[in-house]
């Protein structure tokens, strides 16, 4: 193995990955789903269609003339039911689609494998497919693969490092398809002509690494790195410096060091999608937490509620006190459950009140624990106090728009601070008297 | 309504250290060094030991109460400061100078300026350091270990007495030293305890070797380097062993609210430390100077983490 790089920081956060095991289980098409139209970082879609309309698996539903968006299908066949603004992931009402199913699951007529013979067709097919980033911030994948023309991609990295707890449905796409990953990293780097793609793992799923390896084998371009398993190694920004040793600048793109990261499930679905033609209707969910019955992996289709997904999962030990949509460093935590299965949904994790309560604050002991974490280098304890004084002038200088919010810090403060949440409250306000100046 | 969820920021995990376990680390560390107090010097000072902790602790509670602030004994810091101004005195200290020590430390130093992460300096050697100029007599009266007598000097007492170019003819050897066989403060004679605690921080991951190490380093290279007869004829390791180097460099100096946080601002402290304890060491009026040393650092800290502000990972280019 070529030199490798270690990134600074960073916790040893446990594993819990209770669902290595489980083998993906399709659930049974729900009664109901409701589709948001906002499902990607970039422009919302507009419903396409209206109460009443009869619509079928795969046909577009939501659409957006913007650049940065990416259509949204329906993922069920019936009827469309109501078109209005409903409870979304993040807390906040947004248009969304909802459909009474027929249970009969028909296609689309006009779902058919895209023609593709150059790199336009391929941008335009990943577009159509509806792709968005698999993993994590849900970011349209054809904008992704298309960075402007002055930037020189030279490696695809793809991610499969998976290093949230509890979280193993990349983990799932590798053991269960690793040929349809190796196949997506091939079309992607044929399209795009960029000449190396590394997938990075952590080393704790060896069983993928292996079979990557070999499937990879017959590609020279194509190269599997095990990773040393610590989080956040699947941040953009750590796996793009544990794998190439480059570092994105501060406010930078991948792109601007030469580097597209791809999920393990995008790329894979990339493949099925020009194989098949079926846009992305459905995906695989970790259902799990301590009170959930029979923690399992499930493939739903996009907009199934998260009461369905735990029903199928033999539903609640005891009342659920914390529903997590994400895994428990960076997901979202979920006002009800009646939202929705959204494109980046990796995972939903139900909590008791012993591990789902805020533990209360003690004072800062300066400690430092909160710097040696951080992956970015960053002093979370003194933007922690700055925030709190609401001294936002002083914030630039503790380079606080650097943060990605892992939860490094809070994890490892030992007084319990929290310090993720004032970081996010303060780079409101820094963005806010940016926007003023200007 | 019924059966909401909690609803807050991520992360939702936590690891599971806490404050009041670190320390009980430190206490736990801290053993070793009391115990070789009261094996040396007696029931005596078992007697400071006691006191300290009880008067640091019952301070903090009337001071909360009184502020109306909510009660932070539970941490266990008070108990910390009690016991490390302790190590800190003499044997010999008459008991109610070192209460005067403990309200101090605890009320001055630390509840006044907001309790627990606030105090502007090490509480326990804030207060040493006010107790050694107010009742300098007592404070540097000794006891010579396993016999209640007044000593004649500490180890460095006796170097600044004679100033002899070797203390090993002197009246104590590197062993006497390294076990603890020598006048001084309860907890500060024996490196061999001082050291057992000082592994056990490192292995509980409370502390890095960083600041110690840094410290007493550049105490030991200086010293050797400004020997009593010209350069490079000093005895490092007779300053390292003696007084309260090496008390102070692994549980005073390492006290988290007072020493900086970044790895520069950590080497720049250490040196600071080291330098200014062998200024005290050499040229001042008074043998020791460790307290001193890491009390001014303390009060530096502040600036030293406002200048060592690290470059954020992926930064390096943009320096503005």
């Amino acid at each position: 193995m070529s030199l490798r790089w270690v990134f600074r920081g960073g916790v040893a956060a446990p594993h819990r990955k209770n669902t290595y095991e489980s083998e993906s289980s399709v659930i049974n098409t729900p009664e109901k789903v409701i589709i948001p139209m906002v499902q990607h970082i970039g422009a919302p879609c507009t419903p396409t269609v209206k109460q009443g309309d009869e619509v079928k698996v795969g046909q577009i539903i939501g659409n957006s003339e913007a650049y940065v968006s990416a259509p949204i299908h329906s993922s069920v066949s019936g009827t469309v039911t109501r078109v209005e603004p409903m409870l979304y992931a993040s807390g906040k009402l947004v248009m969304s689609v909802e459909i009474k199913t027929d249970g009969k699951q028909e296609v689309y007529d006009g779902i058919s494998p895209p023609e593709v013979k150059n790199r336009d067709d391929f941008l335009k097919a990943i577009r159509n497919s509806g792709l968005v980033g698999l993993g994590g911030a849900g970011f349209p994948t054809h904008v992704k693969l298309n960075p402007p023309k002055d930037k020189e991609i030279d490696c695809l990295i793809i991610n499969g490092a998976e290093c949230e707890p509890y979280i193993t449905s990349d983990y799932r796409e590798m053991v269960e398809n690793p040929s349809s990953v190796i196949n997506g990293v091939k079309l992607v780097l044929d399209y795009l002509n960029i000449p190396k793609a590394i997938i990075g793992i952590e080393d704790n799923k060896p069983n993928a690494v292996r079979l990557l390896t070999e499937l990879a084998a017959s590609d020279k371009r194509i190269s599997v790195q095990s990773l040393r398993s610590r989080y956040p190694q699947g941040a953009e920004k750590t796996l793009i410096y544990t794998v190439t040793g480059r570092k994105v600048p501060s406010g930078k793109l991948p792109a601007d060091v030469g580097c597209i990261v791809l999920n393990v499930n995008t790329v894979s679905f990339i493949a099925s999608y020009i194989e098949t033609g079926m846009p992305l209707v459905k995906r695989r969910v970790t259902v799990d937490g301590p009170v959930v019955n029979q923690p399992k992996n499930v493939v739903a289709p996009i907009g199934t509620s998260l009461q369905d997904l735990f029903d199928f999962c033999g539903g609640f030990k005891s009342t659920p006190y914390k529903v997590l949509m994400g895994g428990p460093m960076m997901g979202i935590a979920q006002y009800s459950l009646e939202t929705s299965v959204i494109k980046n949904t990796n995972a939903i994790l139900a909590f008791d009140r012993k591990e789902g309560d805020l533990p209360s604050e003690w004072p800062c002991i300066r400690c430092g624990r909160c710097i040696e974490a951080c992956p970015m280098n960053l002093m979370p304890l003194e933007i922690n106090r700055l925030v709190m004084a609401n001294k936002t002038d002083e914030l630039e200088r503790y380079h606080i728009l650097d943060c990605i919010e892992c939860g490094s810090c809070s994890f490892s403060c030992p007084s319990k601070r929290h310090l993720v949440q004032s970081i996010r409250i303060g780079k409101d306000a820094v963005r806010r008297v940016k926007v003023n100046r200007n | 309504m019924e059966n909401r969820l909690y609803v807050c920021s991520s992360p939702h995990l936590r690891d599971n250290v806490t404050t009041q376990r670190i320390m009980l680390d430190v206490i736990i560390a801290l053993l070793p060094a009391a115990a070789a107090g009261i094996v040396y010097f007696g029931l005596r000072s078992a007697i400071i030991i006691v006191t300290t902790v009880a008067a640091s602790v019952l301070t903090e509670y009337l001071m909360r109460k009184g502020l109306k602030r909510e009660q932070t004994i539970s941490d266990l810091s008070a108990v910390v400061t009690g016991l490390l101004l302790a190590l800190n005195l003499p044997p010999s200290i008459p008991v109610w100078i070192a209460v005067v020590g403990a309200v101090i430390a605890t009320g001055l130093i630390k509840q006044l300026f907001g309790g627990l992460g606030q105090n502007f300096m090490n509480p326990a050697l804030g207060a040493r350091v006010i107790l050694v100029v107010a009742w300098a007599k007592q404070m540097t009266t000794w006891t010579e270990p396993f016999v209640d007598t007044v000593a004649g000097a500490t180890p460095l007492g006796l170097l600044d007495a004679t100033a002899t170019a070797t203390p090993i003819g002197a009246a104590y050897s590197y062993m006497d030293m390294f076990l603890g066989r020598t006048p001084g403060c309860i907890g500060e004679t024996s490196a061999l305890a001082i050291l057992l605690g000082f592994v056990y921080l490192l292995f509980r991951k409370v502390i890095s070797w960083h600041i110690p190490v840094l410290f007493t380093g550049t105490v030991a290279v200086l010293t050797w380097i400004l020997g009593p007869e010209g350069l490079f004829t000093g005895d490092p390791l007779y300053h390292v062993l003696a007084g309260g180097l090496l008390l102070g460099a692994v549980f005073m100096a390492t006290d988290y609210v007072t020493c900086p946080m970044t790895r520069k601002g950590i080497i720049i402290y250490a040196a600071g430390c080291g330098i200014l304890t062998t200024l005290f060491r050499l040229y001042g009026n008074m043998p020791e100077g460790v307290s001193f040393a890491i009390v001014l650092m303390n009060v530096v800290t502040p600036l030293i983490d406002r200048y060592t502000i690290p470059v954020a990972f992926g930064g390096e280019k943009h320096v503005e």
